[in-house]
Order: structure tokens, then C-alpha cells, then sequence
């Protein structure tokens, strides 16, 4: 089965959505980023989704699910690259994405794990 | 593009990826803005998943529409003939769902477009119709 590939660069586990998701891939990267945060102990998860040009609500819900997963599994997650037509519309459709950290580039992105993780009580600031 | 109405399978998660794909070379075509087609393409994605997980599959059809000398846009509708919804008012409604979703599908393709119509009856289907203008 296709899957979208997971990098792990330092303490970060990488992915970058560059296909048109369906929902099993979806499904899978799920389940594969959960795996791969209690294999490799990695505490950041990074997903760029600047390739994306759609995201509706079952990949919104993928999203946050990653996010919560990964928060209990003692990892922070990151989602960047939204483009601005993808963020208007996921609002209007009335998902504003609640719980996930989002920045603008890898670069940001990459930066705020860090900054999280340094922090001494990292999971307190999301709401 | 021609202005004949088109006819897509949505029987799978492959098809509901291919159906976001023609809806969005059809908006281009039709001349819609990137954040207009982004809405019609994600309300196009709701409604595809919905044909298949609730509708067990059905069909899209699409066509430009005109309204007066100026004016077009693009119809998609989408039908199955699967158990039906037996309370649309509910169905409508946000978070509302009898799957595992987050309910936005309904809600969120009506919030999409510019006009909805839904038509559905238990035991014999559900036919979803949208139109979003330029």
C-alpha cells in the first residue's frame, strides 16, 4: 500500500503531504506517525502541508488527531505551510482547527518545537 | 470546457480524489477565483465521502450553469441510492453524525456554495445538488 514517507532529522520526525490524500493514506499516516514517535523517541512532529490544496474536514480531524496522539505520547506537533485559500475555507466550513500549533514555514515551524520543548511545562499552553 | 452535463463514478476513496480533482480543473475553466475554488472543490470532497460512506457509491454530475449574460457558475450534484437520511433537518445540522466524522460534511458543503438543495428519502437514496457562482 502507498504511504506518505515519515523523516526523522535530529529529535524531529518530518512529513511532507505532496500527494492528493485519500482517506486510508490519511489513516495510515496517522497510525505510522504513532508508531514511529514511540520508536524513535522523537518529542517534535513536524507535517508540511504547503503542497495541499484542500484540506476538508476528514484531513482536519486527521490533523488534530496527530496532534492529540503525538501530546499524549509526550510529542508536540506542528503543522505548517497552510495556504491562506485553504485556511479561509476550512473556517468557513467551521473548523478553525482547535489544539494545533501552526506556522508559516518549516523554518517557523522548526523553531517553535524548539521553543516548546525548552519550555519547562511544554503541554500547559495549547488550548 | 463544454457546457454538457458530466457524469463521474464515486464509489471509492480513489474516486472522491478523482471527483476533487475534475471539480477543480472544471472551476478554473469556468474562471473562479483560487479561494472560490478551493470552497467548491472542499464542498465537493464532503459530499463525494458522504456519497460513499453513507450512500455505499453512487455518482457526481457537474455543469457549468449561466445565469443572464454574465453570470455562470458550477452545479455539482451528487446522488446514490443508498438507505437515505431519514431526518435531513438533523443531518444539516453542525457536529450532527451517525458516523465517525466530525459531522461538517453536510453542514460545511451548504456553508461552501451558494445554493443547496437536498433531497433524500429512506430506502431509496439521497441526491445532494450545489451551486456556487463566480
Amino acid at each position: 500500500m502507498e504511504r506518505i514517507p515519515i523523516l526523522k532529522l535530529e529529535n524531529v520526525l518530518l512529513v511532507s503531504i505532496q500527494v492528493d490524500m485519500h482517506d486510508q493514506l490519511a489513516l495510515a499516516l496517522q497510525d505510522d506517525l504513532t508508531q514511529k514517535i514511540v520508536a524513535t523517541r522523537c518529542r517534535a512532529v513536524l507535517i508540511d502541508i504547503s503542497a495541499l490544496e484542500m484540506v476538508d474536514s476528514f484531513m482536519g480531524r486527521m490533523l488534530g488527531n496527530i496532534a492529540s496522539m503525538s501530546r499524549i505520547l509526550d510529542a508536540q506537533t506542528v503543522v505548517v505551510g497552510m495556504r491562506p485559500a485553504v485556511a479561509i475555507t476550512l473556517v468557513e466550513l467551521g473548523l478553525a482547527l482547535p489544539g494545533i500549533r501552526t506556522a508559516l514555514s518549516v523554518d517557523a515551524g522548526l523553531a517553535l518545537l524548539r521553543e516548546v520543548l525548552e519550555r519547562p511545562d511544554e503541554s500547559a499552553d495549547v488550548e | 470546457m463544454s457546457n454538457d452535463l458530466e457524469t463521474f463514478p464515486v464509489r471509492s476513496g480513489e474516486d472522491v480524489v478523482k471527483a476533487r480533482q475534475i471539480v477543480r480543473s472544471r472551476a478554473i475553466d469556468v474562471g473562479f477565483s483560487l479561494v472560490e475554488q478551493t470552497k467548491i472543490v472542499t464542498a465537493a470532497s464532503e459530499l463525494a465521502r458522504n456519497t460513499v460512506i453513507y450512500g455505499g457509491g453512487g455518482e457526481m454530475r457537474i455543469q457549468r450553469v449561466f445565469e443572464g449574460p454574465r453570470r455562470s457558475g458550477l452545479r455539482l450534484t451528487f446522488e446514490d441510492q443508498g438507505p437515505g437520511i431519514a431526518d435531513i433537518e438533523l443531518a444539516l445540522r453542525d457536529g450532527f453524525t451517525t458516523g465517525n466524522g466530525l459531522g461538517l460534511g453536510l453542514s460545511g458543503a451548504r456553508k461552501l456554495s451558494h445554493q443547496f438543495d437536498i433531497w433524500s428519502k429512506p430506502g431509496e437514496g439521497t441526491r445532494v445538488t450545489i451551486t456556487r457562482w463566480k
